[in-house]
């Protein structure tokens, strides 16, 4: 019970730390907001071209296009957050102070995470959102239902986003250092989320492979969540269980990789 | 705080001259410095450079498929589109690689290190220039001179000497306007310290609206990439000049040639900026 409440004071300072810089928001939600457009406008020439290419509509690409930048920041999706935070610590060696410390490493940093998502959210996701709402026919849903559902993919994507960052960043223990590393993470991220273009889009073997990535689960199954196309009880159902289990293997496999690496790495520093 | 630029703004026209020499003496200094640091971890940066490689190999594979969809996009074929991806990425990757470190103005300056920079006897907008400079970065270039190669052999265009000149001018010139917008950003940053990520918008976000043709985008849009921040000087404008296309906007035939000139305009524009920006620095004091 105890425990419960300190992960939860960290995500709360999470999103506290997050919510410091005013200036920072602002200058992420414009650029959010012009990629949205530039965006925007190539999906629509695409959409022109080939109507219904991937099963969507034309408001239904721009939907795509909206979400997946007012989701960008919240779902780390081309990097940032905790991961170069962690990697540093790792470099210096002061994640030897934090595995000291009488609480769970994994746990702490999904905590601190969780709070930047929620964030990031509110603060850099709803103002695109609105105005790619104001300038574009967007096919948003009008239930509430339909947006916890979204709610509750973004929160589940995030968890995967967060397990998959996490793996990324213990390859630190190894290399030291973690530019290489990063970068591919991100590069992974942003082509396999569908943030640079809808999974569903890709072609053949290819696309069916890609739509089964974790990655899939930390934007395309969300927006994919909010068009509707994961319709009742059972769709949802799919929707959440692709996501919960990408996010159980991975968050395992990062308590693994946790283990060995601090059974067998000496810790940098001193 | 010190102010070095003051002092130069009542200096003879020679010494500018002398001055602007010095600070790329000094500029070539610090890169071949980071340039040995970064070969002393060969290997590691033999990874960062393929990484950077990849990375813009997967930006250039959305269009493609984009295109396995499509015969072409805004009227444009692959090839065509190639081209303006090609040059537009190549202007954006030199500016990165030469200038690519004044996103981190606001950060030094929130963390007291701009003062180091202000005592060292270097014009500063050398010194942040080099700062850092990430030779991985030729990686990008490559890419994309590799996509412009493949453009300039596939579309149809007849290439006399004159317009391989105009294509090359074109490049450089971009590179010169994309250059000039992350000095313009780099001086904002002086009052706006935590808004760095603004100039990607222009920067990075301009790149990415130059890959497309601009017969995509409204004409709102391609007005203000236009009049505002002239980013249609870069490839937009003579590109479309290479292929025989009617520029959207129905501008005088002239405009496609004048990208040199709004390189220079922007880079005076910039300098001053940069200027200005540096006066009004306060320290953080720590």
């Amino acid at each position: 019970m105890r425990a419960w409440r300190l992960y939860l004071s960290v995500a709360a300072s999470g999103f506290r730390r997050y919510a410091t810089y005013r200036v920072a928001t602002a200058a992420g939600v414009f650029t959010n907001t012009v990629f949205g457009f530039i965006l925007a406008f190539t999906f629509l020439a695409l959409w022109t071209e080939r109507p219904h290419l991937g099963g969507y509509d034309r408001a239904q690409a721009l939907t795509f296009v909206w979400t997946g930048q007012a989701l960008l920041a919240a779902a780390a999706l081309i990097g940032g957050g905790f991961q170069e935070e962690l990697q540093e610590r790792i470099r210096t060696g002061d994640v030897a102070v934090d595995l000291y410390r009488p609480f769970d490493l994994q746990l702490w940093w999904l905590a601190a995470d969780l709070g930047r998502a929620a964030f990031h959210l509110l603060g850099r996701g709803l103002a695109p959102l609105a105005v790619g709402a104001l300038f574009f026919p967007l096919a948003l849903p009008l239930s509430p239902l339909a947006w916890l559902a979204f709610l509750g993919s973004v929160a589940l994507g995030t968890v995967t986003g967060f397990a998959l960052r996490y793996l990324f960043a213990l390859t630190a223990f190894w290399l030291l250092d973690g530019t290489g590393v990063s970068m591919l993470s991100t590069l992974l991220s942003m082509f396999f989320s569908g943030m640079l273009l809808p999974l569903n889009v890709f072609p053949g073997e290819f696309g069916a492979l890609v739509r089964e990535l974790p990655w899939a689960a930390t934007m395309q199954v969300p927006a994919d969540v909010l068009l509707g196309r994961y319709a009742g009880a059972g769709g949802l159902l799919r929707a959440f269980g692709f996501q919960t289990a990408w996010a159980l293997v991975l968050l395992g496999a990062g308590r693994l990789l946790q283990a060995a690496a601090t059974r067998k790495v000496v810790v940098q520093g001193g | 705080m010190a102010r070095p630029c003051s002092e130069s703004s009542v200096l003879p026209a020679e010494t500018y001259g002398a001055r602007a020499w010095s600070g790329l003496r000094a500029y070539g200094h610090i890169v071949a410095m980071w340039v040995r640091s970064t070969m002393a971890y060969r290997t590691s940066f033999l990874m960062l450079a393929a990484g950077a490689f990849a990375g813009s190999v997967l930006d250039f594979v959305a269009i493609l498929i984009m295109f396995s969809h499509v015969r072409v996009l805004g009227g444009f074929s692959l090839p065509e589109v190639a081209l303006l991806y090609g040059t537009s990425s190549t202007s954006l990757g030199l500016a990165d690689l030469l200038l690519g470190s004044f996103d981190r103005i606001g950060a030094r300056v929130r963390d007291g290190t701009m003062d180091t920079m202000l005592v060292r006897p270097v014009p500063v907008l050398a010194q942040v220039a080099a700062d850092k400079f990430a030779l991985r970065r030729l990686g990008r270039i490559a890419q994309s001179v590799l996509v412009l190669g493949w453009g300039v052999y596939a579309a149809h265009v007849d290439w006399s000497p004159g317009r391989q000149a105009l294509l090359a001018v074109t490049v450089l010139a971009g590179g010169a306007i994309f250059g000039s917008l992350f000095v313009l950003g780099g001086a904002f940053q002086f009052w706006a310290q935590d808004a760095a990520e603004v100039q990607n918008s222009f920067t990075y976000g301009g790149g990415t609206l130059l890959e497309y043709p601009p017969t995509v985008f409204a004409k709102e849009l391609v007005r203000g990439a236009t009049f505002v921040v002239p980013l249609a000087f870069v490839n937009w404008l003579p590109v479309l000049r290479l292929l025989g296309r009617d520029d959207p906007l129905g501008l005088p035939g002239w405009v496609d040639f004048a990208g040199p000139a709004v390189a220079v305009l922007c880079c005076a524009l910039a300098g001053l900026a940069w200027r200005a920006g540096l006066r009004a620095y306060r320290s953080t004091g720590s």
